[in-house]
């Protein structure tokens, strides 16, 4: 049994990294555009083949009820993100924005990309976590800057600075853990082993574990696109290619929260050592807060989602700093909405722009009369990320928002406020954009391919309905688990 | 035994604070690229010193790697960029040196005062590297924010991973594959930070920063 489970838990690392060595190499964009897709699709088979079989963790992998299935999320997203990026990278080579080089250099960066996400989630090794999340941060650097225009290449010189900076804050916690760590544990790998430090973690140092948790939250917040630290995150979104917005925003910050989570686990496990809640509910509450308030003049399409984005990862924090079964059921439940919404509305996003030939949202009008594939599901898209019913994210929020209530009722009003503020202004963008007056000039014709986009959003639809039952009982679990 | 060891030890970690402080306060690009090498050259003594002293054969490694990369390689390379961008010029500095030290000060206590209280319970050789290790990260964060040009932050910002190094290094035992990710990770910065340097050159033919922070959503047309 574990032997199957070990086979999938390799290839999860094994194909992404080998279809990246095969990209570099393969001549022609459409072969490396299937090739990626097919990639991406063996590594969600694999992803779901480990709910059949799980491995034993070792001393640098490992799957447990909390990864497995961030894991299947990760590579669905990967997945369809991958369909969606054939038929944006085809149009933008028509219209020669890259060329023939540069898609392989994209193609092969795509798969890196996942490997290191992949990577961070199955680590259970902190120092293996912190090289996954490097990688992920170098690689996006490079394919933010993908287009080498003035403007991509400052959003990635400001990303590739304040992510180093998070990444080095990251690595100082990491030092800390180990050193809280060594005393009881003694010396080398367990030390870093991450499910040997939960179960030792009531015997270490408090003092160093709580600096530990200011450097790690500080430094893996900077890659969750936190507020005092997420200047980098509407630059990076707007000026990098559509799918790696998606997978920005849909995937990467995921992965950066699931490591502060992690840590938050060992703190919890330490009676002595301080509460992580209250500085996590802070982060979390000033991220909604003032995205709230930047969504309003977003001037960039692909900015205004940027700005939601780091409104749902205030919105997660929030719930996850709050902590109790309810608040983490939510955070989870948030997390996953919030990841297949986005993308959908990137997908849109990124053959909305191509069509218009312009991301600035005052000449986009009208998109339900030109397009209407692309329009509705835009307004789809909005009105879901927007929090309103039947849509999944507004069961998330409204979890939230309840179990706020009925803790701390004062805690519950600027959450509020700061949800309203982001629904007004989403819904007051959409109206221009989709319902407007188009403009007289003929727009380009779309080949999109915009399957993956009704998948997302039928999947956020359904779960805003029913939730099937073995999702809620892991939901529940991990709930219980996160304390 | 513990002595000696550990004065040395200290001797040489308190030898990178003052090296960050050499740091700050050089106006020119090719004196401030010349004392980060000596600040890497101290990183090499300090980690070859713990290496010897908690006889960690694997730091002997971790030492070499900074002696090639960042003692030798970076800073040739750097000294190349420059010469080649022809930007010997005098440095910019934000609100002077004098305020600059002052703040650097200020935080190397404010590195002592958390770091020491925290780390009451664990050996002192770890403690005083730890404390140290901070102070480098810090002021290697203030060369950061204070300087505009891109190759004094590229520098700022390697002073800050040596700081990172000593402090992996102080940690008795920590596993090797953390250390030579360290290293390789610098390495691979570097190849970044050089393509932006010389894609920065190929579009703005500046490398100064106020530069490029004109784009900005509100002014774009």
């Amino acid at each position: 049994m574990s032997g199957a489970g070990f086979v999938a838990m390799t290839a999860l690392l094994v194909v992404p990294a080998s279809a990246a060595l095969l990209l570099v190499l393969l001549p022609g964009y459409r072969l490396g555009a299937r090739l990626n897709v097919g990639a991406a699709l063996a590594s969600l088979l694999a992803s779901v083949a480990l709910f059949g079989t799980r491995p034993e963790a070792n001393l640098y992998l490992r799957v447990d009820d909390f990864n497995i299935y961030l894991i299947a999320l990760n590579n669905l997203v990967s997945f369809t993100t991958s369909v969606f990026s054939a038929s944006y990278i085809a149009h933008e080579m028509e219209t020669g924005r890259l060329t023939p080089a540069y898609l392989r250099f994209y193609h092969a960066m795509y798969q890196a990309l996942l490997f290191a996400m992949n990577l961070a989630l199955l680590a259970n090794n902190i120092g293996l976590l912190w090289v996954a999340i490097e990688l992920a941060t170098l690689i996006t650097v490079l394919m933010v800057g993908l287009y080498r225009t003035r403007a991509a290449l400052e959003a990635a010189w400001k990303y590739f600075i304040l992510g180093s900076l998070g990444i080095a804050l990251a690595l100082f916690g990491t030092i800390l853990v180990y050193l809280a760590a060594q005393p009881t544990m003694g010396e080398g790998l367990p030390a870093m082993a991450w499910d040997q430090l939960l179960a030792r973690a009531a015997a270490f140092d408090p003092a160093l574990l709580n600096l530990a948790f200011v450097f790690l939250l500080l430094g893996y917040g900077t890659k969750a696109g936190l507020v005092p630290l997420h200047a980098w995150l509407p630059d990076a979104h707007a000026e990098g290619p559509t799918p790696i917005s998606a997978i920005l925003s849909g995937l990467l910050l995921n992965v950066a929260l699931y490591a502060v989570l992690r840590f938050k686990m060992l703190m919890s496990a330490n009676p002595s050592a301080l509460a992580p809640g209250p500085l996590m509910v802070g982060l979390g509450l000033l991220s909604l807060l003032f995205a709230g308030l930047m969504l309003y003049r977003r001037g960039d399409i692909k900015r205004l989602f940027a700005y939601s984005s780091i409104e749902h990862m205030g919105i997660i924090t929030f719930a996850f700093g709050m902590g109790g079964p309810l608040a983490n059921f939510a955070g989870l439940l948030h997390m996953t909405m919030h990841s297949l919404t986005k993308s959908a509305i990137f997908f849109a996003v990124g053959h909305i722009s191509q069509v218009k030939g312009t991301q600035r949202i005052s000449t986009i009008r009208g998109l339900t009369v030109t397009h209407p594939a692309l329009g509705w599901g835009l307004v789809a898209g909005v009105i879901a990320i927007a929090g309103m019913p039947p849509f999944g994210v507004f069961m998330s929020e409204f979890l939230v928002v309840s179990s706020t209530f009925a803790r701390q009722p004062l805690l519950a009003l600027p959450l509020v406020l700061g949800l309203l503020l982001a629904f007004g202004t989403l819904l007051w963008r959409l109206n221009g954009m989709a319902f407007g007056k188009p403009d007289s000039g003929p727009a380009a014709p779309v080949q999109a391919s915009i399957l993956p986009m009704l998948v997302h959003l039928a999947l956020v639809f359904v779960a805003g309905i029913w939730l099937p039952g073995p999702l809620v009982a892991w939901f529940h679990h991990v709930a219980i688990l996160l304390g | 035994m513990h002595g000696l060891a550990f004065d040395i030890a200290h001797f040489l970690a308190g030898g990178m604070v003052v090296a960050s402080f050499l740091l700050l306060y050089q106006d020119r690009l090719s004196a401030l690229i010349n004392i980060f090498a000596l600040h890497s050259l101290v990183l090499v003594l300090a980690v070859g010193w713990q290496a010897y002293i908690q006889d960690a054969h694997h730091l002997y490694v971790t030492a070499g790697i900074a002696l090639i990369f960042k003692a030798v390689i970076i800073p040739t390379a750097l000294h190349r960029i420059v010469r080649q961008l022809g930007i010997h010029r005098t440095l910019e500095v934000v609100g002077g040196v004098g305020r600059d030290m002052l703040a650097g000060t200020a935080l190397v206590a404010l590195a002592i005062l958390v770091m020491l209280p925290v780390t009451a319970g664990a050996d002192a050789l770890a403690r005083e590297d730890l404390a140290f290790a901070l102070a480098v990260v810090l002021l290697g964060l203030l060369l950061m924010v204070t300087r505009q040009n891109a190759v004094s932050l590229v520098v700022g910002f390697m002073s800050l991973e040596n700081g990172l190094v000593l402090a992996a290094a102080g940690a008795r035992g920590m596993p090797l594959a953390v250390e030579i990710s360290i290293a390789f990770s610098v390495l691979i910065a570097l190849i970044v930070i050089g393509v932006f340097l010389f894609r920065i050159r190929e579009r703005f033919d500046s490398v100064d920063m106020q530069a490029m922070d004109t784009f900005r959503e509100g002014r774009r047309k």
